[in-house]
């Protein structure tokens, strides 16, 4: 190959360079992330042993995620009742405005809203918590101690996450169905008893509800594993962990909405 | 925070979830609707099943007695057979007649089941086969069509296939 310092082919194998440097060390992120993956999961048997690692996590991630949640669920029904109200009297079949609510947050709108909220409000804390407690070397004094981080910070974290999203996301979309009543029967006039009728006629237990709480657990390791992964791959400074917090939040946003198309696609495709 | 408050927060936390979770299950969704009454099996066949889906409602007189298991084409009559289960405490005659009806006007499809008056009563695995398709609104449209046409040709006398 020839690589004379003339200026123009600089430039070309620079970005050449470039290219293959970026696309490089994203493999390598990913090997990294899934090595990290199994290695979490296979540590955390340890974790039957001691829930209250979890649990004191749960309240962590859940608890105090879980007025963001509520709040966001009860406008997000008002609005779809709204709108769908709006659209539903058009066609003069305003009674299926039930069925539009509760299908549209059970299938979407509850499991996705909720995990990018999720992101912003549990993931971004868990990624400073883990980014500070490597900057301040505490996994590595935790190493030293023979106190294996994957185990003692990283396993219970995630584990709060898988649990605590899913229960996120059915309080949002529960929410989100009395939003959508409270503005549909009291304030419009919507007929109270179409309705209900109309939502339990067109909801499918299986189809609806236990799919969109199936993607509310994917979303769930999806958030959890970036944030959690983000802080423990996090340059020990300042600046470091506050690139590795908006990581999180993108990246975490972007995976939701791919995954989410992704199993839409698989599950609802028939 | 002291141990035992994180704990009750927490199980307050997962007990809410549990209601929302009853609540979607109850109230939003068909699991009233979901019996786990024994049921049996009876097939039939039509010539043409419209839009009807598998967990489809089978009604007799308007009231829900059983749903579709599955629809299947069955390539040597040309026809599609479609399996159901029928809860055990409703009984029907041998001779009864199944229909695919929609309820409203374009709403779901699902089956009537007409009572016939044999002394016999269909058993697991029967089969009904007295049945009526569904309404295809493009034939009825055309049927009419040509109705309309026939009755314009015989009022003038002339042509029989008068098209006007």
């Amino acid at each position: 190959m020839n690589l004379e310092p003339s200026s123009k082919s600089n430039l070309i194998t620079n970005a050449l360079g470039d290219l293959g440097f970026f696309i490089r060390r994203n493999i390598t992120g990913l090997g990294y992330a899934a090595r990290m993956f199994f290695l979490v999961l296979m540590r955390s048997g340890g974790l039957l042993k001691r829930p209250r690692l979890v649990s004191d996590q749960i309240l962590f991630v859940g608890n105090y995620s879980f007025v963001i949640i509520t709040v966001s669920g009860l406008f997000v029904g008002f609005v779809l009742g709204l709108q769908g109200y709006y659209t539903l009297t058009r066609y003069g079949s305003e009674q299926a405005l039930g069925l539009l609510v509760a299908l549209s947050l059970t299938r979407e709108l509850g499991p996705v809203i909720t995990a990018l909220l999720f992101a912003g409000r549990a993931g971004t804390s868990l990624t400073a918590e883990i980014g500070l407690m490597k900057a301040g070397e505490q996994l590595s004094a935790m190493e030293m101690m023979a106190v294996d981080p994957l185990r003692r910070v990283i396993a219970p974290r995630l584990w709060a996450g898988i649990i605590a999203m899913p229960i996120l996301a059915t309080i949002f979309t529960a929410v989100g169905v009395l939003g959508g009543y409270l503005v549909g029967v009291p304030l419009i006039g919507v007929d109270s008893g179409a309705f209900w009728s109309q939502m339990q006629g067109g909801v499918d237990l299986f189809d609806d509800i236990a799919n969109g709480f199936i993607k509310s657990i994917v979303f769930g390791v999806a958030v959890t594993f970036i944030a959690l992964y983000q802080g423990y791959e996090s340059k020990p400074t300042p600046e470091g962990v506050s690139q590795a917090t908006t990581r999180t939040v993108v990246l975490s946003s972007l995976a939701v909405l791919a995954l989410d198309f992704l199993l839409t696609a698989m599950m609802f495709s028939n | 925070m002291k141990k035992s408050a994180i704990d009750i927060w927490v199980g307050l936390f997962v007990t809410i979830g549990m209601l929302a979770m009853l609540f979607l299950a109850l109230k939003v969704g068909n699991m009233s609707a979901v019996s786990f009454a024994p049921t049996y099996t009876v097939s039939a066949r039509f010539d043409n099943i419209g839009g009807l889906k598998p967990r489809a409602p089978v009604k007799s007189a308007g009231v829900v007695v059983g749903r579709i298991a599955s629809i299947q084409f069955d390539d040597t009559t040309y026809q599609a057979t479609v399996t159901m289960t029928i809860e055990k405490a409703y009984q029907f005659p041998k001779d009864s007649s199944a229909k695919i009806l929609t309820s409203g006007l374009l709403g779901e499809q699902y089956i009537g089941l007409e009572a016939g008056g044999d002394e016999q009563m269909l058993a697991d695995g029967g089969k009904i086969t007295q049945t009526q398709s569904a309404i295809v609104l493009e034939n009825l449209i055309s049927q009419f069509l040509y109705n309309k046409a026939a009755d314009t040709g015989q009022d003038k006398g002339d042509t029989k296939s008068g098209t006007k």
